[in-house]
């Protein structure tokens, strides 16, 4: 038996989510399916389990292609996918939620879901009371209960979307037990995660999915370092960033630490100085958004302190941090950089019209075409900026930064840009650094960090793994700290 | 652009906005031909209790005025992205404050006027700028806490008129003490028409359209109304602009109170703002946010509404089927628009998989889409 994923197409506007995704995988045994954030692996992930549909592409489940136009198809072929976040009603209590999600007829059958609870307990150890509200449980428990639920819908392949985020060191051991369980009784696991360890703990084998398609498949055990070279692809670090002199400090953090959006980053050390370029490594969400958003006034540190130059910044709004000289260009250009519906020209006339009361269109238009040329952005003054593709709108932003940036903070300077696009940013960007901008930069690529920073901090779980010196690192190593191995050299 | 694209454009114009209006007309007539009426005889008379003689246009245009005042507001919060519902309020406050003014103000001329106007812009601005710290400080969705402030503004009112400022012996909801003659505005002959009121409306829609058009404040407004996130990060500080915008709209619409009670009521009355804010809400949707658009869409509202007082009398049948054909013509457009989006993005993915790349936004836009459809993009509750 054995479920076969066929030139699996899915684009998302111009992102090609899935980009020709081929995979078997057979049954009786844990498939990990490896890649880090934006590989495609949720994608691929929802189009299996029937919540989203691919483009093109075909899923063939023993010899016979299924139609999955929504997840309760899914789960009629036995597909049962358990979110990252279970899929649960938290005011209802455990047997509820197994009973909501029951297929009609059994949807009155209180005793048949008790009976289940219970045998759930005894297979796998999973402890749940029937009566307790999900509310109460810890998200281990929720995922207990998801799994029950599936497998009591006669699920046969379980997916699993990085199942171990957020739950107890004791809740995996359990979760790994029952997984092993189940795929020695024949059933087909699915663990999707971007953490080596765990994937090497209890996988057979491993795919690997990089921007959208899968690079690479192996039997476990495989070397971490190939593994990193699969997720991160072949890392050659060309040219050496010119060398500048850097200046005084412009940034420097104490002890710094910032929750922001339930994810607390602790113990930020850092100094930042003029002409300098500094690399923040690591896997979304391990802390570098926070960082920026912290250097650029957007969150406040709940302890230590933050200063621009001698200035103690601390507790100071995102306007005072302007006023000071930082920019700061998060990752989501239309949604945190530029304005849908406005042209070229009314952006030009919202950055450069500071303390006026009326606006000279002809001049602001003017203007707006001489940076459309300066920057050749392929577009109009006239142009909205959700009409243009998306390095141009990485022109238009860098068009619009002011003239005296000290501290530049930038999110992904390059995603979703071609070769051409993303060398003109750097050459740009490097430009700057020349004049004595401080530039500091997330990205997930490690060849852009590499080759552009002095300094590379990586970024694991909310906390600075470790400092490295750009010139002195591989990208074997680099991949590695980011997974959060800290041995492999 | 060609002559041809130029004539596309403009034909897809008209389609958008005459199909609905036409379609609207044949549902109305259809209600009335169900009813009994005589479907054209009725349309007939409403188009002669609006358009008639010169009473019949000073009465639609003293209701031209409030609807076009409070629609020009109205602009101004929607750029801002704000479901404005607490219009009808701050009409109702700034009647309130102007009634104050003209109880305890001094009895001269043209002083008198001056200072209600003031007190009802005031009033106005006062009420709305509440709804917007309810919003920004307290985070409590708009329109719920305009609705809210919409009660509590008729309930002030009624409860000043049969409290407070009740008439000497007896307290009635019909209303308070008339004004003294220098609390009304003048009136052109024997009809109740302001020119004063008229031209107050038309200065508010050059004004709105200036604002929106040529002014930093403007452009800031429509940033924040777009994207919140973006423009914060621009370094503009979005609660000060939602606030602003909040008080404009509040002042626009106190004017319109003010002259509801100066020029059409001469007192306070319950129902003083005539429901103009909620019918306001509509202009503004079909005018798709455009100063200039107002006032055309406002006239005709207050055709229907004034018109159709007659076939109560007439033809024995409720005015309400005034409100229907409104609120038709409302569904109408809105539909075009939505019928429209699909069939752009239907041409989109056709031309994307002939061209083997995507139609961007601007081939879509230059393609015209109809108000309604930019209304869904910047004001999405």
């Amino acid at each position: 038996m054995a479920l076969e994923l066929r030139d699996i197409h899915k684009s998302f506007g111009d992102t090609r989510a899935n980009d020709g995704v081929t995979l078997t995988l057979e049954s009786g045994a844990i498939h990990g399916l490896l890649g880090e954030n934006g590989a495609g692996k949720s994608t691929l992930m929802k189009i299996l389990s029937g919540y989203i549909g691919a483009d093109s592409g075909e899923i063939v489940l023993d010899g016979t292609p299924l139609r999955l136009s929504a997840p309760r198809d899914a789960i009629r072929a036995g597909i049962g996918m358990l979110h990252q976040d279970p899929l649960v009603f938290l005011p209802f209590t455990a047997l509820d939620n197994l009973l909501l999600g029951a297929p009609a007829a059994s949807a009155k059958d209180r005793k048949g879901a008790r009976a289940e609870l219970g045998r759930a307990r005894e297979r796998f150890g999973f402890a749940l009371d029937p009566d307790a509200t999900v509310r109460g449980l810890t998200v281990g428990e929720r995922q207990q209960l998801e799994i029950t639920r599936l497998l009591w819908l006669g699920a046969r392949i379980l997916i699993l979307d990085e199942p171990t985020t957020g739950i107890s060191a004791d809740q995996r051991t359990t979760l790994f037990e029952a997984l092993r369980s189940l795929a020695s009784e024949g059933m087909t696991v699915i663990f999707v995660s971007h953490k080596l360890e765990e994937v090497e703990d209890i996988c057979a084998d491993v795919a690997v999915m990089r921007r959208g398609r899968v690079v690479g498949t192996s039997a476990m055990p495989c070397p971490s370092d190939r593994l990193v070279q699969m997720m991160f692809g072949k890392v050659l670090v060309e040219a050496e960033p010119p060398a500048v002199e850097p200046g005084e400090v412009v940034l420097r953090l104490e002890d710094v630490t910032v929750a922001d959006r339930g994810l607390a980053t602790t113990d930020l050390t850092a100094s930042v100085r003029a002409s300098e370029v500094i690399g923040l490594a690591g896997l979304e969400g391990s802390g570098q958004r926070t960082f920026l958003r912290a250097c650029a006034g957007l969150v406040h540190p709940e302890h230590g302190r933050i200063l621009l130059g001698d200035r103690d910044m601390t507790g100071r709004g995102l306007e005072a941090f302007l006023a000071a000289g930082v920019h700061y260009m998060p990752a989501g250009r239309l949604e945190e950089g530029l304005v849908s519906g406005l042209t070229i020209a009314e952006h030009v006339a919202l950055v450069t019209g500071n303390g006026r009361f009326g606006i000279d269109w002809k001049q602001a238009t003017d203007e707006a075409d001489r940076r459309i040329e300066r920057f050749s952005i392929r577009g109009s003054a006239s142009s909205p900026a959700d009409a243009l593709s998306g390095g141009n709108q990485q022109r238009l932003l860098l068009a619009l930064m002011p003239p005296d940036v000290r501290l530049l903070l930038m999110e992904h300077p390059t995603r979703g840009l071609d070769i051409e696009s993303a060398d003109w940013v750097w050459t740009q960007l490097m430009e700057r650094r020349r004049q004595g901008t401080a530039i500091v930069f997330a990205s997930a690529d490690l060849d852009e960090l590499l080759r552009y920073s002095d300094r590379i901090l990586v970024f694991f779980s909310g906390r600075v793994l470790r400092t490295l010196d750009a010139r002195g690192t591989s990208g074997e190593e680099l991949g590695a700290l980011i997974g959060g191995k800290e041995a492999v050299a | 652009m060609n002559t041809a694209e130029a004539a596309r454009r403009i034909g897809t114009r008209l389609t958008t906005s005459l199909i609905p209006i036409l379609l609207a007309l044949a549902v109305v007539v259809g209600l009335l031909a169900a009813v009994g009426a005589p479907p054209f005889t009725a349309l007939g008379y409403v188009w002669s209790g609006a358009m008639g003689g010169s009473s019949q246009v000073g009465d639609t245009l003293m209701a031209w005025v409030p609807l076009t005042l409070a629609g020009e507001g109205l602009v101004i919060t929607f750029a801002a992205g704000l479901w404005n519902i607490g219009i009808e309020g701050q009409i109702v406050m700034g009647a309130i404050a102007a009634t104050w003014v003209a109880r305890i103000g001094p009895d001269m001329p043209f002083v008198m006027l001056l200072l209600m106007f003031l007190a009802g812009a005031a009033g106005g601005a006062l009420w709305a700028l509440l709804a917007g710290v309810l919003k920004t400080k307290g985070r409590v969705n708009e329109i719920f806490g305009g609705l809210g402030l919409d009660f509590v503004a008729a309930g002030l009112a009624v409860y000043l008129i049969i409290g407070p400022w009740k008439r000497e012996g007896i307290a009635s909801t019909s209303g308070t003490e008339i004004f003294r003659p220098s609390a009304n505005l003048p009136v052109v002959g024997t009809t109740r028409l302001s020119l004063v009121a008229v031209a107050v409306a038309i200065a508010s829609v050059v004004l709105v359209w200036l604002l929106m058009r040529g002014t930093m404040f403007g452009l800031r407004l429509k940033a924040v109304g777009r994207n919140p996130a973006s423009a914060r990060l621009m370094g503009i500080r979005t609660d000060r602009y939602l606030l602003g915008a909040f008080g404009l709209c509040g002042v626009l619409a106190g004017i319109a109170g003010t002259i509801q009670v100066a020029g059409v009521w001469h007192k306070l009355v319950p129902s003083v703002s005539g429901g103009y804010g909620f019918l306001a809400i509509l202009v503004a949707l079909l005018a798709a946010f455009r100063a200039l658009r107002v006032p055309p869409i406002a006239l005709f509202f207050a055709i229907a509404s004034v018109g159709s007082a007659q076939l109560t009398l007439l033809l024995y049948l409720n005015s309400a089927i005034g409100g229907v054909l409104q609120a038709v013509v409302v569904l109408f457009v809105i539909l075009a628009g939505g019928w429209q989006l699909r069939r752009l993005s239907k041409r989109r993915s056709a031309a994307a998989a002939e061209a083997g790349a995507p139609a961007t936004v601007a081939e879509l836009q230059a393609s015209g889409p109809a108000a309604p459809v930019e209304t869904s993009g910047t004001t999405g509750v």
